[in-house]
């Protein structure tokens, strides 16, 4: 086996490990730390003496690891050694339901904020190292470990064998994949692994529609910045990079979630995906399509961000005079509502004033590569003028 | 999760409250600030919010470049400059409202009299990298 593939192994058996170890009654903290320990030991001693078993030996090693962690504590305390009270490794009893979906509840359980319940996911379901996490958000490592260790203080006391709420745990693997920085570890793509695992673990249609989404925006990857890092917008990509094999996939997770007729925001935000995928240019692009799906999105959601979306939407259906009426109906403290409005009085015509609202979205931008997309949008009005 | 900077002036802020210059502390009381400062960090790296925090020296030196061949252009120190930095920390939080929180905590440092200084403090959030869902 090479490193790579040994990793893949590794990290897609550890939430079922550590799911046996804590039905075998060891608590969930001291079991993860356990595990992690037992995913170090196998990256040294599998390259050289591969197991037959990779999951009965991984069972094994966490459980050894998890009673010298229990026999180092009990000494520090104590000063005496009560494992042998501890019980028995065996095989565990059968769990009532399945272990990974428990990890994935118990990872985005309601009482962690956001921030914990992305890490302790990734560390615990993802089997990542707390290095990793730490590399991946831009923190030291010695606040990834505190962030994890209280939010594992923070779960200790909640039962393992009831289900939660599936809508949790989709807005964590959402924030995974929407928020990753770019680091060693890819996050988007990790995010997609732990959506499909989740998938096989449930049977639910957001989980589809959320796997449906991840997978038609990552297929724009490579279309999405140009060489020197700058974004590449939607309409100016090259669609011949995208990858038409998440595509395809998307497409078909996504038509067998909609058949289910269970609609929620997850599967809408995805089939405005697909309409994108679907168009073989952007002149071609299924606006009107677009804007019913973004309607169907208000009604599921109501959220603001999404009402200027189907205000874009509207404008690129039906002009941009209309996009910018449907504009006016909207907040504009919105973020990106003035770039939004300076592409359409660019449409309509009206330069000076597209320049000068691509100027302000530039200064209000939350992040350097749309700031400095806007910054050259302003420039290229600009320069045209005073030709 | 959003990064912040919490910056720290010792000139270019409006007054503080309790605005005695340090040298007229006593020892002990800059030990209890010093001591104020380090708890605030292990505080917030214990909620694993901390990223960093550093102190600049006051003295700076303005450079430039001097064209082709030479060497760069240096200007200053420039005592009348308006804003100068003291030095900052950067913290990773769920929201700005938290940013917002812990500015006013950081900001109770004691100072003459052990009284909290109430020091203006600029907090600056971060560009972020693009989502990676656009629309």
């Amino acid at each position: 086996m090479t490193a790579q593939m040994n990793e893949a192994l590794l990290r897609s058996l550890a939430p079922s490990v550590l799911g046996i170890l804590v039905r075998r009654g060891a608590d969930f903290a001291a079991a993860e730390d356990a595990v992690q320990d037992a995913l170090v030991d196998a990256v040294r001693v599998w390259p050289a003496d591969p197991p037959r078993d990779p999951k009965g030996w991984l069972v094994t090693a966490a459980w050894r690891r998890f009673l010298d962690a229990t026999r180092a504590d009990d000494a520090r305390r104590r000063r005496e050694d009560l494992v042998d009270n501890e019980p028995a490794p065996g095989p565990a009893p059968a769990p009532a339901v399945d272990d990974t979906l428990q990890l994935y509840f118990l990872c985005a359980h309601p009482s962690l904020t956001p921030t914990s319940a992305v890490a302790l996911t990734l560390r615990a379901v993802g089997g990542l190292t707390t290095r990793q996490i730490a590399e991946a958000y831009l923190v030291p490592e010695a606040t990834m470990a505190q962030r994890i260790s209280r939010a594992k203080r923070t779960v200790s006391g909640v039962r393992f064998d009831q289900p939660g709420d599936v809508a949790t745990v989709l807005r964590v693997l959402y924030l995974v994949f929407n928020e990753g920085y770019s680091g060693d570890v890819d996050l988007a793509a990790e995010a997609i692994r732990l959506t499909r695992q989740l998938a096989a673990a449930i049977d639910h249609p957001e989980v589809a529609g959320l796997l449906a989404l991840m997978l038609l925006h990552h297929a724009r990857r490579a279309a999405r910045t140009a060489p020197d890092g700058s974004l590449v917008p939607l309409a100016e990509q090259d669609r011949g990079r995208w990858d038409t094999e998440s595509i395809a996939e998307g497409v078909e997770i996504l038509q067998a979630a909609l058949a289910r007729d269970r609609l929620g925001e997850f599967q809408a935000q995805a089939a405005i995906a697909a309409l994108h995928a679907d168009a073989p240019t952007a002149e071609q692009t299924d606006w009107v399509q677009i804007v019913e799906w973004y309607d169907e999105l208000a009604r599921l959601t109501d959220s603001p961000v999404v009402r200027l979306n189907r205000a874009v939407a509207v404008g690129e259906a039906d002009g941009p005079r209309a996009g910018l009426a449907a504009l006016a109906a909207l907040d504009a403290s919105l973020p990106r509502y003035a770039a939004v409005a300076a592409y359409f009085h660019e449409r309509d015509g009206d330069l000076v004033t597209a320049a000068r609202l691509y100027a302000e979205a530039a200064r209000k931008a939350s992040n350097l590569a749309e700031r400095d997309h806007l910054t050259r949008q302003a420039a290229r009005l600009n320069s045209r003028r005073c030709r | 999760m959003a990064k912040y900077l919490l910056l720290k002036h010792y000139r270019g802020a409006p007054a503080s409250v309790n605005d005695v210059p340090m040298d007229q502390w006593t020892p002990e009381e800059i030990s209890a600030h010093v001591q104020y400062m380090r708890d605030f960090a292990v505080r917030l790296e214990g909620t694993g919010e901390f990223v960093d925090s550093q102190a600049l020296a006051p003295e700076g030196t303005f450079v430039q470049y001097g064209g082709e061949g030479r060497p760069p252009v240096t200007d200053g120190p420039f005592a009348e400059t308006k804003d100068l930095i003291a030095g900052w920390m950067v913290i990773d939080v769920d929201s700005y409202e938290r940013a917002i929180e812990l500015a006013g905590e950081l900001s109770a440092a004691p100072g003459a009299g052990g009284e909290p200084i109430h020091e203006w403090l600029e907090v600056r959030p971060f560009l972020t990298s693009p989502p990676t869902i656009t629309r």
